[in-house]
């Protein structure tokens, strides 16, 4: 059975979803243990789409429908018929569930397509990048596993996939000293062995597909922060606090005389404290991390989020 | 069919070979500034002993993937690099410095430069750490 109860349990979701992402957003906690932190966001995230979707499916869909999917086929086979409006219906409530529905189905066809659209985006990206690479790139005694770009601003990245690399230009081996590459690249090869491409793609997908939303621009930005957190975590067990410190403060103020993009650099909020001071501030002081009871029930409730809205619309009641 | 031992044996130490026959190629079309017909790029290749074939394959396949054009010169094809080495580099970097208005998740920079005062939070930082007794 579909009812006014699951659509007011989905909807809620929802709601809670947006509430609990900003509140998400605002916490100071999330830097001490960002892995506990990102996980939570992709429940939001998950939780926050299915409950939206599915709670304007269960409005859209008509009573007595045993499930979701059986309302849409009804309306569907409704259509193709020519029914939607029988006589002696009243028209407005109908034409209303309609419109729910319409509005769900939108809805999810928008989110499976920025995913999709993100996805092969991504992959032309990188594609291009390898074959610029392999004609302009080699490898340096001094960067073991990266390969060099000759170029003099200072930039260390990696490439994430089956085939991954990681690439410094020839201005940050300049600019760092041997322990802080050494950190850098022990950063890199935490993104490429732990996927963290994957966690960022669905948030700069979102972000893509609703710029207006300030949801999605602050759970893209934290997540991508947390991200980076992540790394320099993995990075500090085998490398020490000051080199990878180091390496961050002398890239943040290296480009500042001469490459600084004035408008690509100014649209941080008055209060914005800066990702890369909150980083290099983080590995300098460092909290302890989140006591394990509680990581433990930050999991549980990343669970939880997602399983309530996936019962609800799978589970026949 | 006498090659195709070989071949069947080494066929990623062929595609590797590829690779590196195309990158000694394109610096053979930058290095020169003129456009080259196979047979001299094949002669700019004087320490590999290349068949014909192969070296049309490889500045075809430059052609097809865009980094070289080719124009006809009468029976024989003329090839140039579609842009300088410099302009190539600088496609790389503007995407890794995330200056071509793209957010994409293609990678993941280690860091990027600040202004005002990220800044010189961050050269106190850089201070704090040098002062600690050098890095």
């Amino acid at each position: 059975m579909t009812g006014p109860a699951d659509a007011a349990l989905l909807a809620a979701v929802a709601i809670g979803s947006v509430r609990g992402s900003a509140a998400l957003g605002a916490a100071r906690w999330p830097r001490r243990s960002p892995g506990a932190a990102i996980l939570l966001w992709q429940a939001l995230g998950l939780a926050g789409g299915l409950a939206a979707v599915g709670a304007l499916m269960e409005i859209g869909v008509p009573p007595g429908s045993s499930s979701v999917s059986n309302g849409v086929t009804r309306v569907a086979a409704a259509a193709a018929g020519g029914r939607l409006f029988t006589s002696g219906q009243p028209m407005l409530p109908v034409f209303l569930r309609l419109v729910s529905l319409v509005l769900g189905l939108a809805l999810l066809a928008q989110l499976c397509w920025v995913l999709v659209a993100s996805s092969v985006l991504v992959i032309w990206a990188r594609r291009r990048q390898r074959a610029l690479l392999a004609l302009l790139a080699w490898g340096d005694p001094k960067a073991p596993g990266a390969l060099v770009v000759d170029h003099p601003a200072a930039a260390a990245y990696c490439l994430p996939g089956l085939r991954s690399r990681i690439v410094v230009s020839v201005g940050a081996l300049d600019l760092l000293r041997p322990a802080e590459l050494a950190a850098v690249l022990a950063h890199e090869r935490a993104h490429l062995r732990e996927r963290h491409d994957l966690v960022v793609l669905p948030f700069t997908a979102l972000r893509r597909a609703f710029g207006w939303s300030r949801i999605c621009a602050d759970a893209h930005q934290s997540v991508a922060l947390l991200i980076e957190m992540l790394a320099d975590d993995r990075a500090l067990r085998a490398r020490p606090a000051r080199a990878l410190a180091g390496a961050l403060a002398r890239f943040g103020t290296a480009g500042c005389a001469e490459n600084a993009p004035a408008g690509a650099l100014a649209v941080s909020g008055a209060a914005y404290e800066g990702d890369m001071a909150a980083r290099v501030t983080r590995i300098m002081t460092p909290a302890p991390p989140l006591a394990y009871a509680v990581r433990l029930s930050i999991w549980c409730a990343a669970t939880l989020i997602v399983v309530v809205p996936v019962a609800v619309l799978l589970l026949p009641n | 069919m006498a090659g195709s031992p070989p071949q069947a044996v080494g066929k990623v130490a062929n595609v590797n070979r590829l690779g590196d026959l195309e990158r000694a190629i394109m610096d053979i079309l930058w290095g020169t500034g003129v456009s080259l017909t196979v047979r001299e790029v094949s002669a700019h290749l004087t320490e590999r002993d290349l068949a014909h074939t192969t070296v049309m394959t490889v500045l075809d396949r430059l052609a097809k993937k865009g980094f070289a054009r080719r124009e006809r010169d009468g029976r024989a094809w003329r090839y140039r690099p579609a842009a300088t080495r410099e302009a190539y580099v600088t496609e790389l970097m503007l995407t890794a410095l995330e200056q071509t208005g793209d957010r994409s998740a293609a990678l993941a920079r280690f860091a990027r430069s600040v202004s005002g005062a990220e800044a010189s939070v961050l050269r106190g930082a850089l201070d704090e750490i040098e002062g600690d007794g050098g890095g």
